[in-house]
Parts: structure tokens; sequence; C-alpha cells
């Protein structure tokens, strides 16, 4: 079998003994063309792109992800932008691979067959259900890797060990840990020695899974959770967008300029 | 999809808590293990004798069970057809059936040692009870209610406030109980360690259908005695008609009548089919809406195309939500239950015909039940008995009433 893009970019991190770095960003915020220009802009400081698919009634996502996402639906983005969005992007030269994220109604309502048809034709790498959590994702889940594309299993403080382990056992190139319980966007509220701490714990059952951390990472933090294989920053990416429009200011340009300062905190 | 006779509707799904294709566990991965403990002592306490007994007195020395179960004789003559009889549900503590589910849940958050408790709602009854509950139990208590509602449920507010409650308003999406479910979903996300949470109706994660279902069938519980006392056996035609929100009442309401046959004792769930000329609804059952995920459950759920869930739009808060019960998902299907729809101006009309007749108050909710009981009664014979819900009292709907009635 052949390397997932997704192994690869870790693979790479790890020669040059730095974290992946992952962003995380909402399709069509804050328009459709926009949101492509970030991502094309953004593309050389990250490792790995996580694409949101926007859903109105999120139930694990934070209020700066939330207003993301109302406003690239109030925008009128379609599951069809998105995709044209995601296959315009891996068109280019040095793209990354590209994870999309989100709900399961979306993808109930397109067709999983459907739907993983064309996340295999667009490019997509990647897959994050954020409600649809182990063992009920399993048979997705396999469906996933049929078509090459890596279906994320999450883990988070409140999981047993026990369920862990299964959780570790079921999954593909890569997993993303929940730093702590909140929705996205949240202040850390523990410290980040206790969440590497925790981390390392599932780490240990098996090496040579790519475990990523997110949730509440910002600029100020990232560099004390250096020792994750990955870490994914989203909030604070999408809060940026916010404030770019309300003072009037480029998203692309904003977006970009704190994107390479977390690049340079974690080199 | 078949009901099993002997089990209780609500134990009746799979491993994966799917009663046929409707109900599940679609929820965040923080959210397993608090879903699983929670599960885990809800059904150990559920065979305690000790807790049932706690249970049975709180409902009776507290909530005042049983309510009365009576006929409304200038009703039946006017309509000059079926019988119409009702079990006056709000004289419940608190004036709903909202308070049953609520005083369950704080009962179990007791047990979990939690000393936070957090909930939705949408007329406000839901967070009433839970804020009431709270109260006599000692817990903290935080309401999540949407923007929309507590502008037009302000009596409810009221109590909330005056039973210490925090109420917490959402200003996202069409700031209605839709979005008040989804905030209060994404508040225990981040805080299931110290705080239990109660969801306000049938509705959620399949434990959470699962405790207000069994809570609210106290309703039926008492039904079915009072039936018997008064007719000496289940009528030959007994009709049972509820409104349907996110199904809690309506579920009470039949639950222990589940295995007579339908054709002796039919369900009528009534849903809000909003403003007459309006394109929008809060009926999915009624008006065929697709099944989708909503709040952790597959269900038929009013949604577009791309899956993005539709706003809703009734004059009665308490109905005004976009998805239904998996368990109503369920009885659709199985053709056990019948679903229908009143529109705000059914519901205006029959309040008005009630409130005439009958020395009752139902609120906005339970008129779309007798907007249904008032369509359908003079066409049936005099030996038919009508059976309404009438599961909320009309003082949350002060405002609107007089807006719209100039009462
Ligand atoms: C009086 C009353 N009836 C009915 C409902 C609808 O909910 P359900 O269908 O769960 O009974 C509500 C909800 O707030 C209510 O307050």
């Amino acid at each position: 079998m052949t390397v997932s893009p997704i192994s690869l970019a870790f693979k790479k991190c790890k020669k040059e003994k730095r974290p992946a770095l992952l962003t995380y960003t909402v399709a069509g915020d804050n328009t459709k063309k926009k949101s492509l220009e970030i991502l094309n802009s953004i593309s050389k400081y990250v490792d790995i792109c996580e694409l949101g698919f926007p859903h109105n009634t999120p139930i694990g996502d934070g209020g700066q992800i939330q207003t993301a996402s109302y406003r690239a639906i109030k925008n009128g983005i379609k599951m069809k932008d998105i995709f044209q969005i995601v296959n315009k992007f891996k068109n280019r030269k040095n793209s990354k691979p590209l994870i999309l994220m989100g709900y399961y109604n979306m993808i109930c309502r397109y067709g999983e067959n459907k739907f993983l048809n064309k996340c295999k034709q667009v490019g997509v790498n990647g897959l994050i259900v954020v409600d649809l959590p182990w063992p009920d994702n399993k048979k997705f889940a396999k469906k996933c890797k049929k078509k090459s594309v890596t279906f994320v299993q999450l883990l988070s403080p409140t999981t047993s060990k026990k369920r862990i382990k299964k959780i570790i056992n079921d999954s593909h190139d890569m997993i993303y840990y929940i730093s702590m319980l909140s929705t996205t966007g949240g202040k850390l509220k523990i410290s980040p020695k206790k969440i590497l701490e925790n981390y390392n714990s599932i780490k240990k059952i098996n090496k040579s899974k790519n475990i990523v951390i997110g949730f509440g990472i910002t600029i100020k933090t990232i560099n004390s959770l250096k020792k994750a294989d990955g870490l994914v920053v989203g909030s604070a990416i999408c809060n940026e967008i916010s404030k770019s429009i309300n003072n009037r200011q480029n998203p692309v340009t904003n977006v970009t300029n704190i994107v390479s300062l977390l690049k340079k905190r974690i080199s | 999809m078949k009901i099993k006779k002997n089990i209780p509707l609500i134990d009746q799904h799979d491993k994966n808590g799917f009663w046929g294709k409707f109900g599940g566990n679609f929820i965040p991965e923080t959210l397993k293990k608090p879903v699983e403990d929670l599960t885990i002592l809800f059904e150990k306490l559920r065979k305690d004798k000790k807790f049932i007994q706690e249970r049975d007195y709180y409902f009776k020395n507290w909530l005042g069970s049983p309510t009365r179960f009576i006929k409304l004789e200038n009703l039946t003559d006017h309509l000059d057809g079926a019988q119409i009889w009702t079990k006056v549900v709000s004289d419940l503590n608190g004036g709903a059936h909202k308070s049953l589910n609520a005083t369950v849940h704080c009962l179990l958050a007791k047990r979990a040692g939690k000393k936070y408790i957090v909930g939705d709602t949408g007329a406000g009854y839901a967070g009433k009870m839970l804020s009431m509950a709270a109260k006599k139990f000692g817990l903290k208590c935080k309401i999540f209610m949407g923007a929309k509602d507590i502008k037009r449920q302000k009596p409810n507010c009221d109590a909330m406030r005056a039973n210490n409650a925090e109420i917490v308003p959402v200003y996202t999406g069409s700031q209605t109980l839709v979005d008040a479910v989804s905030e209060c979903m994404r508040y225990w996300v981040s805080n299931c360690d110290t705080t239990a949470m109660c969801v306000g109706s049938t509705v959620g994660p399949n434990i959470f259908v699962k405790i207000c279902g069994w809570s609210t069938s106290q309703i039926s519980k008492e039904l079915l005695i009072q039936i018997k006392d008064e007719f000496g056996e289940i009528p030959k035609k007994l009709k049972l008609i509820n409104c349907v929100g996110g199904g809690s009442s309506s579920f009470g309401f039949w639950n222990e009548f589940m295995h007579y046959n339908k054709k002796q004792v039919e369900f009528i769930g009534v849903e809000a089919g909003g403003p007459k000329n309006s394109k929008k609804h809060a009926a999915p059952l009624t008006y065929g809406s697709k099944i989708g995920v909503l709040h952790g459950a597959m269900q038929y759920v009013n949604q577009d195309a791309e899956g993005q869930i539709e706003e809703t739009e009734s004059i009665s808060a308490g109905l005004d939500y976009p998805g239904v019960s998996p368990l109503h998902c369920f009885l659709k299907d199985t053709k056990r239950a019948r679903y229908t729809a009143a529109t705000d101006e059914e519901a205006l009309n029959a309040y008005q015909l009630v409130t005439k007749f009958e020395s009752l108050n139902p609120s906005l909710e339970p008129s779309h039940a007798f907007a249904e009981a008032i369509k359908i009664a003079p066409k049936l014979s005099k030996d038919t008995v009508l059976c309404i819900n009438s599961c909320g009292d009309a003082l949350k709907d002060r405002d609107i009433l007089k807006k719209r009635l100039g009462k």
C-alpha cells in the first residue's frame, strides 16, 4: 500500500524535529473565493489543512467557529462549492493534505457513498466527523479506508483507557486528541503540562500513530505543546477572520500573518 | 419495524440505541462517558425499589399526582358527537407535565453527586420546572432559552428567576428551542464533569429519550386506572389526542396503552402547523420531513437539501421545534400513532372555544390538540371517547393571547 499524504506530512515534520501544524478554517468563510485564497496563502506554512463544512446546529463548536459557520452559510455556501474549493486547492502545485471536518447530518443528507466518492474525486485526504463517535463510526470508517480517505478518530480527556485502546486499534494514520472538556475555542483550562501528560499516556499505547492535539491552542500556548506529533489551531484563526471583517481589513493577509507566526513558534 | 409486546417501548432499541432507524447517539466523543455514566445510573435506579419509592413520593406529595381526569360536558354537548374528556395534567405543580422529567433528572443528579444542573426550554415550562426541582433538591441551575422565547414567555422566565435559576439567552439561529438545546449541549460538553444535563423532552441522545419517556409515562399510568374506574373497562373506541413538540407529553400520555389494538385505542399526535399562510411549520411528521440527525438522534427533521436544519414557526413556543422524538418517528413508521397538524389560527380558535365552554385554561400547546378534537368530534359516535391531554396552563401565554385575541 502507498503511504498516505497525511502520513508523509507527519514524517517530514518528524525529520524537522517539530510538530505538524494543522489549521482549521471554514469553507466559504467569509466568501467562497476568500476561503480558497486563505487556504492557498497559508498552505506554505501549514502541514495539513482542515476545512470545515459548516452546519447550522453544531453541538461541539464554540462561539468563534459558530460565527464563522453562520457567516459561510449566510453567504450561501453549498456542498458542491466546498468540493470545488477542495478541488481547486488540491490542483495547485504545492498544496497540502486536506481534511474535511463537519457534522454527520450533512454527510447523511448527501449520501455516504456519494460523499466519499466525491471526496476521493476532488482529493480529500481525511475526514473528521464531530458527532459520529466510535463504535458507531466503524462501518463508515471502513468505507473511508476503501476510498483511501483517513477517518480521524477523536479521543478526549473523558475517554476511558479501555475505550482508548479499542479506538486506537480501529484508527487510521491520524488521531485527534481533544485537549480538555470544552467545545472548540475555549480557553485552555488545564495546564499544557497536564495535557502533555495525558497525551503521552495515550501515545504510549501505540507509538506509530500520529496523534494531534486540538482545542484551545493559540499563539500564546502553541509553544508549550510542541512535543506532540501535531497541533491544530482553529478558533484563533476563525477569530482573526472575524476581526479582519470588523476592521475592514483583508482576512487573507491577516490570517496568513498569524499562521506564519504559529509556524515560527513551533519551529 | 414492529412494536414488540411486553417490553416498554423505551427499551425496544438495539445495542446502538436505535428504535428501528431512529435515535442513536450522535454526540461528540467528550460526551460518550457522561452519557454512559448516566445510562448505567438510570438503568440501575429504575430497578431500585427505594428510588422508585422516592420518585413516587415526590410525584404524589410534591407535584400533586394523580391529576384529574374529567369530562368536558359543555364542550361535548356543543360539539354533539364524541364524548370529550381531558386529563388535566396542568394541575401538576408548576403547571405542566415537564415537572415529571425535571424531578427525575434532579433525583438522578443528586445520586450522581452533581451540584449543578442545566437544561433547555422553549415555552419556559421545562426551564421553570427544572429550576423548581433544582431548588427543591439543592442544585444550582442554569437554563438555556432562545432570546425570542424569553420575550414571548415572560411569566415562565419570571418563575425561573424566582427559583434562583440563571437564564442564559441564546442569540444564535432562530433564537428558539432548537438553538437553546444546541447551546445547552455545548455547555454540557464543557462542564460534564461537574454538571448534570436535563433535556426537556423525549429528544437528544438515547438515554435522554428514555429517561424523559419513563418519567412522563406517569400520565398514562394514572389515566389507565382512571379510565377503568370511570368506564369499568377500556372503552371500545378511545382516542388519545395530544400535541407533539419534542413528544414528551404525548409519549407519556400513550405509553401504558401501547399494546391495545389501535382500532380500540387510537393515538393522535398534533404538531404545530405554523401560521395559516406560512411555509414554515414545526410538523416534521405531518409534512413528511426527511430523516436526519438533530441533537444527537436520527429522526424526521425539517431540513434543506444540504442538511441544514430549517427554521420553524409556531405561535406555540413549546411546539416550535424542527425535529421530533425518535419514539414518535418509530410510532409513525409502525403506524401505531397517527400524526396531523393544527395551524396557529386553529389553535387560537380552539382555545377560545374551550375557555368559552369550560373552566379550563389550556396553553397554546394543548390548544393544538383541542383543535383536532373539535374538528373530528362532531363526526364521531356518542360512544366514542376522546381524551385530550391538557398538558399546560395558559398563564404563560398571557401576552400572546392578549395580542392575538385581545384577552
Ligand atoms: C405545555 C406544553 N405542552 C407541550 C410541550 C411540547 O413538548 P412535548 O411534545 O415534549 O410535550 C411543551 C414544551 O415546552 C409545553 O410546555
